[in-house]
């Protein structure tokens, strides 16, 4: 489905990420894992487009994305949820809902997935008059994945779902992204909470200073000693 | 004694209602000002100018043309919104990323522009539509039926700008944007659109403004200066960006003019308000209703 290869990108003449390979199949769930500052972060910016990469290129479904402008690139069926969630906080649950539909497409389908995304997430059908900037912090999370989920996509783009919010909550996301994997949703998620992540995708890439360093199976990531010592402090 | 007071009240009461129906008019302008910082943050100086223009579409189609006032306004209102979205993408675009005093300065020089061309064009004659207006009598009060019009007029607009916003998928970006711009893009929203189309409004809310200020007020090349300014001060008063400071503070410099402009003469309502809006730097310098973020 998604096919990265050779990929390089940065920031003005700081380079985050060299020569990455990465693929995601259809129906995988499949983790990003490493440090602060590996370039996880970059790499979700680069296939959403927010980021142009500097040589590489990356596929979706046949598409090249490098050439396809950042706005339309939602329209492909990839949706970003991006880190620390960047709702628009003085807008309504509804209206933050609304701008995950804005594309044509979406647009069209607009109530029945509205209908989709309060299935999933009932609590936002409580607070879609509430301003999405003073929920709790789970919420938010829920609606930054609803307004996600609003598009339709085939891909979606989780970045560090667990960041910031209180262990409980934290079991919670991970439970949403179980059951939005169910619903047959591709996934690749960037995270740091490495043994939780492991235990929700099939495959995981393990990055370090902008390249890749191993890559496998959860449970041979789970099973490997670079990982094991470095970041499940066994 | 009695019949003093009884003659003050109703002029008093007059005054108010008067103010009322100016802060229509400038509550637009306002609005339409906001608009563009609020949603593009950059500030167009020359935003009274697009209305002069307007006003001159308006003379020159009902006076030359002979074309009736309600078939004009809609075309002045387009007319209008064209220019301002030619404003966003001819000067305002290419200086997005631009120092604000650069923009600053880029509108202001628009704004020499236009009244340059407005007098090479038109000459410095003061013009009007020729429409004589009725004025309608409330017992001891009178009213003149152009501002009533005016006001009932902008505040359809501004209803509709309202509606517009709130509903619309359009609208809602309008209202995203300023809040987190970077990420416009993953919601499919191409900014650069949103920009013009919010120029367009702009430009369409001023393009209004010029149709119902045109039955007040003559028209000439520097009308703009008439309305400018206030709007500034309107806008910096209500907190910039700020759409309902804006509309409370539209209403309380109406009404400082109108009631000063009773005790005196009008043009001691206008240094009146001037005065208020120094005093109300010093004790609330972000604006009435500093923007909340």
């Amino acid at each position: 489905m998604l096919e990265l290869r050779g990929l390089n990108a940065g920031y003005g003449t700081f380079q985050a990420l060299f020569d990455v390979n990465l693929d995601v199949k259809a129906g995988e769930a499949v983790g990003v894992i490493g440090p602060n500052g590996a370039g996880k972060t970059t790499l979700m910016r680069v296939i959403s487009g927010l980021i142009r990469p500097s040589r590489g290129s990356i596929r979706m479904e046949g598409v090249d994305l490098v050439a396809t402008p950042s706005h339309k690139i939602v329209s492909l069926g990839i949706a970003h949820v991006p880190e620390n969630r960047r709702l628009f906080p003085q807008l309504t649950v509804d209206d933050n809902l609304k701008m995950g539909a804005f594309m044509k497409e979406a647009r069209d389908h607009y109530a029945e997935r509205l209908e989709v995304v309060f299935d999933l997430f009932p609590r936002l059908k409580e607070r879609r008059h509430q301003m999405a900037g003073t929920m709790s912090g789970g919420e938010q999370q829920m609606c930054a994945i609803g307004r996600a989920m609003m598009s339709n996509p085939k891909l979606l783009l989780l970045d560090e779902p667990s960041a910031g919010l209180a262990p409980v909550v934290v079991q919670q996301v991970f439970e949403l992204v179980k059951r939005i994997r169910a619903s047959g949703l591709t996934v690749l998620i960037v995270e740091q909470n490495v043994q939780q992540v492991l235990k929700v995708v099939d495959r995981a890439y393990l990055i370090e200073a902008g390249t890749i360093r191993a890559s496998g199976t959860s449970a041979e990531m789970l099973a490997s000693d670079t990982v094991k010592e470095a970041y499940l402090g066994v | 004694m009695q019949a003093f007071l009884d003659v003050f009240d109703i002029y008093l009461l007059e005054a108010v209602i008067n103010g009322i129906l100016l802060g229509g008019v400038l509550a637009l302008l306002a609005l339409g000002l906001n608009l563009i910082f609020g949603v593009i943050d950059v500030t167009w100086i020359c935003y009274a100018e697009l209305v002069m223009i307007g006003m001159y579409g308006m003379y020159f189609m009902v006076q030359y043309y002979g074309v009736s006032y309600f078939v004009a306004a809609p075309l002045t209102i387009m007319l209008v919104a064209v220019l301002g979205a030619a404003l966003h993408y001819l000067v305002i675009a290419p200086l997005l990323t631009a120092p604000p005093i650069n923009q600053l300065l880029a509108t202001g020089g628009v704004l020499f522009v236009l009244q340059s061309f407005a007098t090479v064009a038109f000459g410095i004659d003061f013009r009007n539509l020729g429409i004589r207006l009725p004025v309608l009598a409330f017992g001891d009060m009178n009213f003149s039926y152009a501002r009533l019009l005016s006001f009932a007029a902008a505040l359809v607009g501004m209803v509709a700008v309202y509606l517009f916003m709130t509903r619309t998928f359009t609208g809602t970006a309008i209202r995203a944007i300023s809040q987190d711009r970077q990420i416009m893009a993953l919601m499919g929203v191409d900014t650069k659109r949103i920009y013009l189309i919010t120029s367009a409004l702009g430009g369409a809310l001023a393009g209004l403004a010029a149709c119902l200020l045109v039955l007040q007020y003559d028209v000439h090349p520097f009308v703009g200066l008439s309305f400018g300014p206030i709007t500034f001060l309107i806008c910096v008063l209500g907190g910039l960006g700020n759409f309902i400071g804006g509309f409370i503070a539209a209403f309380v410099f109406a009404e400082i003019i109108s009631l000063g402009g009773l005790f005196s003469d009008l043009e001691w309502g206008y240094v009146l308000a001037f005065a208020f809006f120094i005093v109300m730097m010093f004790i609330r310098p972000a604006g009435l209703l500093a923007r909340r973020r």
